[in-house]
């Protein structure tokens, strides 16, 4: 088991921040990954040896998140269309750093959108790999990630304190 | 030249690197006489980077606590096992003496079969975890417990008397790591074989045999490894099995 938990904690930081870029939130995403490393070792016979153990890893992630946004659409109205005026009010503060920025930008991509921007964009993930940890076929990877591509680039641009994301290449 | 037309996938690969040279530059060309296109994609790219800029700093922070790896399975299994052990050291169940023995090496022994039997009676009726390490992975398990014992074990087959393998774990020993593998016959009757290494690489014992609360305990020292075979089955099947295991052990 030891060499287990050596891989295991090899993967740490990278769940860490995919699960901070996906709730928003410090707390909830480490909660996110004590739960998933939780539910790894309960299941471990279930990994395949020599298998990606980081894809498995964040599809057991993707498994929690999912049943736990399920119990939160219970008690909150999740933000599914942005509102750009109600948006700008909001975000008037001048010296907001380019996480918060983001932060709020991407709450207000619906999770599935969120999740595949950032296992490609973030994490790296081939879409094909992506595919997987969602279980999802590709196809629809490929089509969350274009419109969730072009409702960030929306968001943001209707944000009026996105300066540092307007810098074009 | 004739261009493949150009889809919004091929806008996406480009933007997450993975086209190959020649269709980037293509992609490139277009781009250069589509300013639309051109300005999503730069934004797209922008995105990326402003995500790695805003997130990556993550992965540096020290990790929290609790985000320490939790203890493993076994080791919280093995709590419970301990703690089974105490309630039946305080003398929560009357009977536990499976036989009076006085020499030190002779109450080792006894020790030993009486673990047996607890790791028996903890992990034979679990239904949905019986093991750690399934029967579909048994090359890995044998691989894995003869690793953490430090000595060769094998999982012997037992198939041509009706009981095939379950799969295994690790346990705590008094002595060290403990491997425990687990069988099954057609109608869910379970054995279990403990098995750890001894500290004497020569030395011998016979079968002896033990039983509490129904639970028959084989167990004999052989080639550098203790064995206890446990099954609350009656003491001839019994027998037979641990003959068939010793048997394979010994070619």
């Amino acid at each position: 088991m030891a060499d287990v938990r050596v891989l295991m904690e090899e993967q740490i930081p990278r769940l860490r921040r995919y699960a901070r870029a996906l709730t928003g939130d410090r707390s909830s995403a480490d909660d996110l990954v004590q739960d998933t490393l939780e539910r790894a070792l309960s299941r471990f016979h279930l990994w395949r040896h020599g298998s990606d153990l980081r894809a498995w890893l964040f599809t057991i992630m993707h498994n929690i998140f999912v049943n736990q946004a399920r119990t939160r659409l219970r008690h909150q109205h999740e933000a599914l269309e942005s509102n750009a005026a109600v948006e700008s009010m909001r975000a008037r503060e001048p010296d907001w750093l380019e996480l918060r920025d983001l932060e709020s930008a991407l709450a207000q991509l619906p999770h599935d959108q969120r999740a595949v921007l950032l296992l490609v964009g973030l994490e790296q993930f081939t879409y094909e790999e992506a595919a997987r940890v969602l279980g999802v076929p590709v196809g629809t990877v490929m089509s969350r990630l274009s419109r969730g591509r072009e409702r960030l680039r929306a968001v943001l641009a209707a944000g009026g304190n996105v300066s540092a994301l307007k810098v074009v290449k | 030249m004739i261009r493949l037309p150009v889809t919004e996938a091929d806008l996406h690969a480009y933007v997450d690197g993975i086209l190959p040279a020649e269709r980037a530059a293509e992609i490139e060309a277009y781009l250069a006489d589509h300013p639309e296109d051109a300005a999503r994609v730069s934004s797209y790219c922008e995105q990326t980077a402003a995500l790695h800029r805003a997130f990556d700093p993550i992965l540096d922070e020290p990790l929290p606590r609790r985000l320490e790896v939790p203890r493993p399975v076994w080791a919280r299994a093995a709590l419970r096992y301990a703690a089974l052990v105490a309630w039946i050291a305080l003398g929560g169940v009357a009977g536990w003496h499976l036989h009076a023995y006085h020499a030190a090496s002779e109450y080792e022994a006894t020790t030993w079969a009486r673990r047996a039997a607890v790791a028996h009676v903890v992990y034979s009726p679990e239904v949905r975890h019986p093991v750690e390490v399934g029967a579909s992975e048994e090359a890995h398990l044998v691989r894995w417990l003869s690793k953490r014992l430090g000595a060769p074990v094998k999982a012997p087959y037992l198939g041509d008397l009706g009981y095939s393998l379950v799969g295994g774990r690790l346990l705590p020993g008094d002595r060290g790591p403990v491997a425990q593998f687990m069988y099954q016959d057609g109608k869910g009757q379970r054995l279990t074989l403990y098995v750890r290494r001894d500290a004497d690489k020569r030395r011998e014992t016979a079968f002896r045999f033990a039983r509490e609360r129904g639970v028959g305990v084989f167990y004999w020292i052989d080639a550098g490894l203790g064995y206890a075979l446990s099954g609350e089955i009656d003491k001839p099947e019994l027998l037979r099995v641990a003959t068939a295991v010793y048997r394979q052990l010994n070619p």
